[in-house]
């Protein structure tokens, strides 16, 4: 009898501390078992030329500033190639959380360009897990320039072409993000008989994070079935993101002139290793129109 | 009959631990900062928390991840670059209802003392709060305010304008009685 009431007061004892300790326990087990979606994969919409599965959220118009220099190994007659430029501008806007559109003007052969692109999926973790993102986008081009021989003007729709992506991204970790994109483009007019007018390509980017406001990317692009008529080459690139308030700032090294898809995948006629290296530079600013999430917060008496 | 007494123990302990507690999913935090570039303002929803009665203990879970923020881009960024969600998803208090069994029925003020947890960053906290208790609900409601470079979160030199350094920290708990 003494040693029951001995265990007795033992178990009162422990369910007592027991009851101080599991409180956060108990909370634990009362969080909600929602999904948590993975954000920030990319810092922004590019990882360097290409896109990245990051879109800008509802309300947000950014307008994108990118240019490319000529190449480095031009030497110091052309300021390492910073005489040369090619400059794209666009505005981008966040129609929904996941909806994305965007008009843009390349100097290199005058191209307008428009995209869209959507988040289909988005990684997550939680109940009923999600190990990738996916993005669809798609784009048009048109080449505005007027350099046809005489007699042969090009029609509007032979100045087109047309670019469609599937993004596969997974952040593995907060500092560490992959990107897989196959990339199928299609041309309406080519130069040459021999030029393929459909063009696959597989593009892989990631990005490492050294701080929380800086990261380094990387970005290649291999082209299965290239351009006969020029000597094409796959695209690479790498560089650093930094961030500072509503910019990113993006500093690249890249063998490709251009910014758009259709152009930088299967256009590309430098060889990286041989120096014909371009510095280039994407600058963003955001604005915000509207409000984001409309708080149903209570009001504190 | 040793047996039938342990057993009966046993459950007469988890039946009362099991009313002494007090739960919401849905408590509210908000904070608050004025700089003289912009006012910024998140709310929170989802807090979680829960006192413990018999002993007036509270404890509070906030996932950071859900203040909602006016503009996206500050969520993004409140979430990446200041508190860091990915490597400390909660911030946690844990504290002392001071003369918690003295209460009766009224709104009365009362001291929290306790511990609270951001970015990894443990730092005392001691504040006033109202609350009224009755026998199906307890509400407690206050306001504080947080020095945020004592939980090692850095501002920027370029922002220095568009961030408090103290932000006021509100909260608005309705608890109910919890059973498992």
């Amino acid at each position: 009898m003494k040693n029951l009431f001995i265990i007795i007061t033992l178990l009162g004892i422990q369910t007592q501390i027991l009851a101080q300790d599991d409180l956060f326990e108990i909370l634990d087990n009362e969080a909600s078992q929602d999904k948590n979606y993975v954000t920030s994969t990319f810092k922004g919409t590019r990882i360097l030329n290409g896109h990245s599965i990051e879109n800008r959220n509802k309300g947000i118009l950014e307008f994108v500033i990118s240019h490319r220099f000529g190449r480095v190994n031009l030497g110091p007659d052309e300021l390492y190639g910073l005489d040369q430029s090619n400059i794209r501008f666009a505005f981008e806007y966040g129609l929904s959380d996941d909806i994305m559109i965007g008009l843009g003007r390349s100097s290199f052969e005058k191209t307008y360009d428009g995209f869209v692109k959507y988040r289909a999926l988005k990684q997550s973790s939680g109940a009923k897990s999600l190990p990738i993102s996916v993005s669809l986008f798609a784009s048009a081009a048109y080449r505005s320039i007027n350099d046809f021989e005489p007699g042969r003007e090009p029609s509007d729709s032979d100045r087109l072409s047309y670019t469609t992506q599937v993004l596969l991204a997974r952040k593995f970790s907060p500092g560490f993000s992959l990107q897989i994109t196959p990339s199928y483009i299609h041309r309406n007019s080519v130069e040459l008989l021999k030029d393929p007018h459909d063009i696959f390509a597989i593009g892989m980017g990631g990005r490492v994070k050294l701080t929380k406001r800086i990261s380094i990317n990387g970005e290649y692009h291999y082209t299965i079935n290239p351009l006969e008529s020029i000597d094409a080459k796959n695209s690479l690139a790498f560089g650093i993101d930094i961030e500072t308030g509503g910019h990113v700032f993006q500093i690249i090294l890249s063998n490709s002139i251009t910014m758009i898809e259709k152009s930088f995948i299967t256009e590309s006629t430098d060889n990286f290793f041989e120096g014909d290296v371009h510095l280039g530079f994407n600058i963003s600013r955001a604005f915000q129109f509207g409000k984001h999430k409309k708080s149903k917060a209570r009001k504190i008496k | 009959m040793k047996l039938h007494i342990l057993l009966f123990s046993f459950l007469f302990t988890i039946v009362v631990s099991g009313q002494e507690r007090f739960l919401t999913k849905q408590g509210y935090t908000s904070f608050f900062s004025s700089a003289p570039v912009e006012d910024i303002k998140a709310d929170n929803n989802q807090v979680l928390s829960i006192i413990d009665t018999s002993t007036g203990t509270i404890a509070i879970a906030i996932l950071m991840k859900s203040f909602m923020f006016e503009k996206s881009l500050m969520q993004e960024h409140f979430n990446e670059n200041y508190v860091e969600s990915d490597k400390y998803p909660k911030a946690k208090f844990k504290g002392q209802i001071l003369n918690f069994n003295s209460l009766d029925q009224n709104e009365q003020e009362v001291t929290i003392d306790g511990n609270i947890t951001i970015h990894g960053v443990t730092q005392k906290l001691e504040t006033l709060a109202k609350i009224t208790r009755t026998t199906d609900h307890i509400s407690v409601q206050g306001s504080f305010p947080l020095k945020i470079a004592d939980f090692n979160i850095k501002i920027p030199s370029v922002v220095v304008n568009n961030i408090a350094e103290i932000v006021e920290v509100s909260f608005a708990l309705d608890h109910k009685p919890y059973k498992k």
